[in-house]
């Protein structure tokens, strides 16, 4: 076995090298992964949340069907269904890009794990944070805003930080509705190029440099917005 | 210690090049595989470990021939390889002899090498009758369905850039997905080996609504392929297919492969025997894809 790294610096027959679509095909990643994280964070927060409403009983059940739905059906298999199914039912679908398609079917099915974690989060506080609210005479809205979301924003960053990672290398499956992304350029690249070691080894980097970089920027995240004292007390003592 | 390892990989190295022999390792250990595609025009399976299709058939012969020079019966065993790991599948001696289908090109000759040409695949374009596409002209600012991890894409981009025309690619993840594209509508054409164009075409609901239109995009020799520097053996089988085309039974294999009903399902592909392969069978050689592109 040889190497032989030069195949990055080659033709693609288009008139740029493969590195430069490797970059280009990076970029695909990143925004994919990006724009999906936020539908994703959005949608996961207001979903988690709705779940927990005291006395909403259908609002619950429609957030509750909303995780079970995408939580439930695996994930290509609903790239899929965006992309041929819904479009056989509403013709106009076949006019919305790929990219937009994915951006949605990734964040929705993010959104389900998310809300589930914010569930878990505002459920883990004592219910004296609640019922303390609630005596301070704030209206549910306002007790969420001010004393129940703060805090379990703060108990969720870990399994929060691991699900961002999961959504950007779940941003492959947009390979699958022809967005030329890392995950595609390496199934390309190594039947052109026959190199197909050295082109996975380079994206397989990609992929690891971004999920670590994202990883770094929640543990930021983490450290800037612990409160002394309270939950995240990250091993100097508890209470 | 880290010496006498280093010494044991060395010589654990040197016993993989030394099985480049393929004859005399077929004969100590009584076992020869044979890599086969899953889904390809020339090698798929009937399911239940079963392998069939043109490619197997003439490798089936050429282990025939192998039999008679080793001098006894071969236990023949099935890989199922992909297009990702069958090349270093048969460097490392897992596979002896690869039925797929291959493309025999000068980045591959490099690692492995090829007997003669036994089939060349046409790059056609698939649509639909109601499109009325019949020219590659006609795709300009189309949707142009291909497979992601095909020569055909590679091949669509050198032809937008010599032509200056833009096609807008929709890739699909595998052949059925790709050919999902044409029938849903977001592809207005198909761009593919022929082999495959016909063979999907064959499977579809309908297949009178699809036609395999245009011009010969590209011609790739297509190839069983074996171990690099293996004269004895590369010998062998290059003399089984120039006796079978001698024999007129490559013809007659084409018949039952491409124009008569195939398991599983009994449908005909229905692809005629073109000029191209024709051709490479009136002048058996191992000619790279690139000596086909001068032309």
């Amino acid at each position: 076995m040889t190497w032989d790294w030069q195949v990055f610096l080659t033709d693609d027959g288009s008139g740029r090298t493969y590195l430069e679509w490797m970059m280009d095909a990076w970029r695909w990643t990143l925004a994919v992964a990006g724009s999906s994280w936020l539908v994703a964070m959005v949608v996961g927060a207001v979903v988690g949340t709705l779940r927990t409403l005291p006395a909403r009983p259908v609002v619950s059940a429609l957030a509750n069907a909303w995780v079970e739905l995408f939580r439930n059906i695996p994930l290509l298999v609903q790239i899929f269904l965006w992309y041929f199914v819904v479009p056989k039912i509403f013709p106009p679908f076949q006019q919305v890009p790929g990219f937009v398609l994915v951006v949605f079917g990734l964040g929705f099915f993010t959104s389900a794990r998310i809300a589930e974690q914010f569930r878990a989060g505002i459920q883990a506080l004592p219910k004296g944070q609640r019922y303390a609210a609630m005596a301070m005479g704030f209206t549910t809205a306002q007790s969420y805003r001010y004393v129940i979301l703060p805090m379990a924003f703060r108990i969720i960053l870990p399994p929060l930080t691991s699900e961002s990672m999961n959504l950007l290398k779940n941003s492959s499956v947009a390979f699958a509705v022809s967005i030329a992304e890392l995950t595609m350029f390496a199934m390309q690249v190594q039947e052109e190029t026959s190199r197909g070691i050295e082109v996975y080894l380079a994206v397989t980097g990609l992929y690891a440099l971004s999920a670590f970089v994202v990883n770094r920027v929640f543990a930021v995240i983490e450290r800037k917005m612990r409160v002394p004292g309270f939950i995240v007390s990250a091993g100097t003592g508890g209470h | 210690m880290k010496k006498q390892l280093l010494a044991v990989a060395i010589a654990a190295l040197a016993c993989v090049a030394a099985q480049a022999d393929t004859i005399a390792k077929v004969k100590s250990s009584g076992v020869v595989t044979m890599g086969v595609r899953d889904s390809s025009g020339l090698s798929f399976t009937l399911g239940d470990g079963k392998y069939a299709g043109f490619h197997v058939d003439v490798c089936q012969r050429i282990v025939a021939n192998l039999e008679k020079t080793v001098g006894k019966k071969l236990e023949v065993k099935y890989q199922s390889v992909t297009s990702q790991n069958r090349i270093p599948l048969v460097q490392n001696g897992t596979v002896d002899l690869e039925c797929g289908s291959t493309t025999n090109n000068m980045a591959r000759q490099k690692d492995v090498a090829f007997v003669v040409t036994t089939y060349v695949e046409e790059v056609r374009i698939a649509a639909k009758v109601a499109s009325g596409i019949t020219s590659i002209g006609q795709l300009k600012d189309k949707n142009v369905a291909t497979t992601t991890g095909t020569t055909s894409v590679q091949l669509l981009r050198k032809h937008e850039r010599a032509n200056g025309v833009d096609f807008k690619e929709v890739f699909g993840k595998d052949h059925a997905d790709s050919f999902l594209l044409l029938d849903s509508g977001r592809a207005d054409a198909f761009v593919m080996d022929a082999s495959i164009l016909a063979a999907n075409i064959a499977n579809a609901k309908n297949p009178s609504d699809y036609r395999i239109v245009g011009e010969v995009l590209a011609v790739e020799p297509i190839a069983i392929m074996i171990r690099k520097d293996d004269p004895a053996f590369k010998k062998l089988a290059d003399d089984t297919v120039r006796d079978m085309v001698k024999a007129g039974e490559m013809t007659k294999l084409w018949d039952k492969w491409f124009l008569q009903p195939i398991p599983p399902k009994n449908i005909k592909v229905g692809l005629a025997l073109g000029d191209a392969t024709k051709a490479a069978w009136a002048n058996l050689n191992d000619k790279p894809a690139e000596d086909y592109a001068k032309k």
